[in-house]
C-alpha cells in the first residue's frame, strides 16, 4: 500500500454535535477513505451538545491532511485539530486483571505497581486490579512486564489529548473560518 | 395550532414554497400522501414509474430550476430505490431533499416488512441525514434539511420518518422561510455559527493577490465548473472572462455557466476534452478554476496536469482545495461574490497572440461527411438548429452525452442536465419530466442513448400521463458505445457484451406508451421528424440511427497526460 509507506500514527482531535449517527458518520469517512482507526476516545466537554472525540490514525502527512479536510466538511464537525507530539499532552487510562497465586506473587506485582505509579483498585484472592494513567508507551510497559504475570483482561480508554500552553482546539483561523463557509451560509 | 406529523410535512413544505413534489407512495408512508389530498390544491404531486425515476426528476427540477427538489418513497425497497438518485445528486452537488418514512417505533429493529436502515444506507451519499422519531421535532428537522441542502454547497439531504410519527400530533406554528433564522433549530444552528465561525466574508487579500496574479499572467486561462453553474454565477464569469480576456474551457458539470458562444470557449475539457481545451490548459501560465474539483476526468494526470502554469482554485468548499490537484493560491467563497469582486478590481486585459494559439487548435471535433447518413455531430448540430436556442437538454451517460455536451452550446445554467460525477445511465428521462415540471414555459429534449433509454424507459408512462411534449432523442447505435469504443481502444478489440442487438423497437414501444415515435436515418427524416415532435406537442421518441462505431473524438486515456490524445 503506497499511502502507508510514511505512515505514522497522528491524533486529531475533533468537537462534533453530539446527535444521533455522528459517530457512525466519522467511523465511516474513515473506512471510506481506506484508514483503520487504531484508537478511538469520545467524551462530554464544557459546552453541553458537545462531544470531543480524539482519534488515533496511522497516516502519512498529505493523507492526514486530506482526512482533517473531509473531516471539517462533515456537517456535524464543528473543529478539527492535527495535534502535533511535540506541543500535545496525550494520556490514556488502563485498567490490567492480573492473576496471582500466593502472597509471593502479589508483593511483586504491588511493587511494579508502585514503580508505575499505578493504583491498585481491586483485589481478590486470586487476581490484582490496576489503573495507570499514561502516554501509550507508558501503558504498553507496563502492560509488558505484567505478561511475566498471567493477565486476565486489560481495558484501555484509547488516547486523549490536549495541546500545551494557552492553544485551544477553538482558536480561530483564517482556515478554519473557510472550512465553515459553507456550514454558515444558512 | 395542533397538527399530525404528515399535515406538519405538508406545511413544512409550504414554508419552503415547495410546489411540486416527485414521488411514490407505500406502506409506511400511507399516513402522508392521505394528508396529501388536503394540500392538492398548493402542492403539485407527479407519481413515477419507479422511485428512481422521482429521484432524478426532482434533481433535473432543482437543477433547472435552482430551488431545492423534493422527492417521497416509502420504506425499505422505496428507500434503497432511491439511492442511485440520492448519490447521483451527491456527486453534482445538487439540492434535493428525499423524504422517505420507516415502519413505526413497535416494529423498528425487528427486520420488520419493508425495514431497511434507510439512514445508514443514505449516510455515505448524503450531505446531511436525518432520523425523526419524535413528532415534536418534526417540523425543525424539516427546516434544518432544507437550509442544510441549499446552503453552501448544495447537496441532498434524507429524511426518515417514523410511521407513526406520521399520525402523532403536535403543536405547529407557521413559519416563512425567512424567519427560520430566528426560530427553533436552526436559530440554535444559526446562532452557534455567528458565535464560533467567522462570518462567511470573502477575504480581500486573496482577492487582491489573484488580481495580482492575473496582471503578471501572459498566458492565463480559465476552467468554468459546476460550481458556477450551482451558484447561478454565469454573468459575473462570463464578465470575468471577458475582463481577463482569457481561453476558457467548461468542464461537463460546467456548461451553460459560460455563454457558450462567447468567442472565448474553447469547448468541453479533459477525457473528452477539444484540442483548444486540453493544450491551452498545458500551455498556459495561468489557471484559474471555478467551482470545479479537478476530477479524474479532467485533470488526468494530476502531476502534470497544467505543470508550467500557476493553478489557482475558487470553491465554496474549502475541502476541495488541494485535493486532487496542488494549487498556488485559492479562494474560498460563493462563485458569484467571489467573481463580483474580481470584476470590481480586475482592469481590461489583452492576450491576443495568447488566444491566437490557442485558438489554432480545434474547439469542435469535425467527423466526416457521412453524406446520407447521420453522425454525430450533424445530428446534434440539426437538433440545435430546430429547437428553440434556449432548450434544456437532459442526457444520460455515454457517447451521445459527449456528444452533445460537445457540439450543443449552452448559455445559462440549468439548460444542461447531466449526471457529470456519477455517470448515471437512465439519468437523463427523470431529469427531462423534472425539468419540464419545473420551467413548463421551455422546451424540453432528452438526449439518450440506446443502452442508457433501456434502463428508465419505464418513465415515458409519466411523460405520458402528465402530458409533457419531451422529445427523447435515441443516439442508436445499437452497443454501449462508449465501452465499445475502450474495448476498441484499450483492449484490442475484443467486444465483450456490448451488442444491443435486441430489442425493443423503441418507436413501437412510444406507441404502447401513448406517445408518437419514428425511427431516422438521415439527415431529412430527422428534420421532418423533429418538425413532426414539436408539432405534435406531446412526448416523442425519434429513433436516431448511427454507425456502430462512431467514437467520441479526441479522447484521452484516463490517468495520461492531458495532450496524449489517443489515436481514434
Amino acid at each position: 500500500m503506497e499511502k502507508m509507506e510514511f505512515a505514522k500514527r497522528q491524533t486529531l482531535a475533533l468537537l462534533v454535535d453530539n446527535e444521533p449517527g455522528v459517530l457512525s458518520q466519522i467511523a465511516r469517512l474513515f473506512s471510506r477513505k481506506g484508514y483503520n482507526i487504531e484508537a478511538f476516545a469520545a467524551g462530554p466537554t464544557e459546552n453541553p451538545g458537545v462531544t470531543r472525540i480524539t482519534i488515533d490514525v496511522l497516516a502519512d502527512e498529505p493523507h492526514t491532511e486530506l482526512l482533517c479536510n473531509q473531516l471539517n466538511k462533515l456537517y456535524p464537525v464543528r473543529s478539527v485539530k492535527w495535534l502535533n507530539a511535540e506541543s500535545s499532552i496525550y494520556r490514556e487510562l488502563m485498567l490490567i486483571k492480573v492473576k496471582v497465586s500466593g502472597s509471593e506473587q502479589r508483593n511483586d506485582v504491588i511493587q511494579l505497581a508502585n514503580i508505575f505509579r499505578a493504583q491498585i483498585i481491586d483485589v481478590s484472592l486470586e487476581t490484582l486490579t490496576l489503573g495507570l494513567a499514561g502516554d501509550a508507551e507508558k501503558l504498553s510497559a507496563m502492560e509488558k512486564i505484567l505478561s511475566e504475570f498471567e493477565t486476565l483482561e486489560i481495558a484501555r480508554t484509547g488516547v486523549v489529548a490536549i495541546e500545551r500552553g494557552s492553544a485551544t482546539i477553538n482558536d480561530e483561523s483564517k482556515e478554519r473560518g473557510e472550512f465553515n463557509y459553507g456550514k454558515n451560509v444558512l | 395550532m395542533k397538527l399530525k406529523g404528515s399535515e406538519i410535512l405538508m406545511e413544512c413544505l409550504l414554508e419552503q414554497e415547495v410546489d411540486t413534489i416527485f414521488g411514490y407512495p407505500g406502506g409506511t408512508i400511507l399516513n402522508v400522501y392521505d394528508s396529501l389530498v388536503k394540500y392538492r390544491d398548493r402542492i403539485n404531486h407527479i407519481l413515477t414509474a419507479h422511485e428512481q425515476g422521482a429521484s432524478h426528476a426532482a434533481d433535473g427540477y432543482a437543477r433547472s430550476t435552482g430551488k431545492v427538489g423534493v422527492a417521497f418513497s416509502t420504506s425499505g425497497p422505496g428507500a434503497t430505490n432511491l439511492t442511485t438518485g440520492v448519490a447521483t445528486a451527491y456527486m453534482d452537488s445538487s439540492p434535493v431533499v428525499f423524504i422517505s418514512c420507516n415502519v413505526a417505533d413497535n416494529l423498528i429493529g425487528k427486520d420488520s416488512f419493508q425495514e431497511v436502515d434507510s439512514t445508514g444506507v443514505m449516510l455515505p451519499i448524503t450531505k446531511s441525514n436525518f432520523q425523526v422519531t419524535d413528532v415534536k421535532k418534526l417540523a425543525g428537522t424539516v427546516r434544518r434539511a432544507f437550509a442544510i441542502a441549499r446552503s453552501g454547497r448544495p447537496g441532498p439531504v434524507f429524511i426518515d420518518i417514523l410511521k407513526n410519527v406520521t399520525a402523532e400530533e403536535a403543536e405547529y406554528e407557521f413559519i416563512p422561510k425567512q424567519k427560520h433564522k430566528e426560530a427553533g433549530v436552526l436559530k440554535a444552528v444559526y446562532d452557534r455559527n455567528m458565535v464560533d465561525y467567522h462570518k462567511p466574508e470573502i477575504d480581500e487579500d486573496d482577492i487582491n493577490k489573484l488580481v495580482e496574479m492575473i496582471g503578471e499572467s501572459e498566458k492565463p486561462m480559465l476552467i468554468c465548473g459546476g460550481g458556477v453553474v450551482r451558484g447561478r454565477a454565469h454573468e459575473e464569469f462570463n464578465k470575468f472572462a471577458n475582463l481577463a480576456d482569457s481561453p476558457t474551457a467548461v468542464t461537463v458539470m460546467g456548461g451553460g455557466g459560460m455563454n457558450g458562444r462567447n468567442p472565448l470557449v474553447t469547448g468541453m475539457i479533459g477525457m473528452h476534452g477539444s484540442q483548444a481545451s486540453n493544450i491551452g490548459v498545458d500551455e498556459c501560465d495561468l489557471l484559474i478554476a471555478v467551482g470545479c474539483r479537478f476530477s479524474d476526468r479532467v485533470a488526468l494526470d494530476p502531476e502534470t496536469f497544467a505543470a508550467k502554469a500557476k493553478i489557482v482554485h475558487i470553491d465554496i468548499d474549502r475541502s476541495e482545495i488541494n485535493k486532487n490537484v496542488q494549487t498556488d493560491h485559492h479562494i474560498v467563497g460563493d462563485a458569484k461574490r467571489v467573481l463580483e469582486k474580481l470584476n470590481e478590481r480586475l482592469s481590461q486585459q489583452d492576450h491576443s497572440e495568447w488566444k491566437k494559439f490557442v485558438f489554432s487548435y480545434p474547439t469542435e471535433t469535425e467527423y466526416e461527411d457521412g453524406g446520407d447518413t447521420l453522425n454525430p455531430k450533424q445530428l446534434c448540430s440539426t437538433i440545435a438548429k430546430l429547437m428553440p436556442e434556449d432548450t434544456m437538454v437532459a442526457t444520460d451517460v455515454g457517447q451521445h452525452q459527449m456528444w452533445a455536451i460537445q457540439h450543443f452550446h449552452f448559455d445559462y445554467p440549468g439548460q444542461l442536465l447531466t449526471s457529470g460525477g456519477f455517470g448515471t445511465m437512465g439519468f437523463g428521462l427523470g431529469a427531462a419530466i423534472g425539468a419540464k415540471v419545473g420551467n413548463p414555459d421551455k422546451t424540453v429534449i432528452h438526449i439518450a442513448g440506446d443502452g442508457s433509454f433501456r434502463m428508465n424507459c419505464n418513465e415515458l408512462t409519466t411523460v405520458e400521463h402528465y402530458k409533457l411534449p419531451i422529445i427523447t432523442f435515441v443516439f442508436n447505435n445499437g452497443t454501449l458505445g462508449m465501452v465499445r469504443q475502450w474495448q476498441n481502444l484499450i483492449y484490442k478489440g475484443n467486444i465483450s457484451e456490448t451488442n444491443m442487438d435486441r430489442g425493443p423497437d423503441f418507436v413501437k414501444l412510444a406507441e404502447a406508451y401513448g406517445l408518437k415515435g419514428r425511427r431516422v436515418s438521415n439527415q431529412e427524416e430527422l428534420a421532418d421528424a423533429i418538425k413532426d415532435a414539436l408539432a405534435s406537442g406531446s412526448g416523442y421518441i425519434i429513433d436516431c440511427m448511427l454507425d456502430i462505431d462512431e467514437m467520441v473524438r479526441p479522447m484521452v486515456g484516463g490517468g495520461s497526460h492531458i495532450t496524449d490524445f489517443m489515436r481514434t
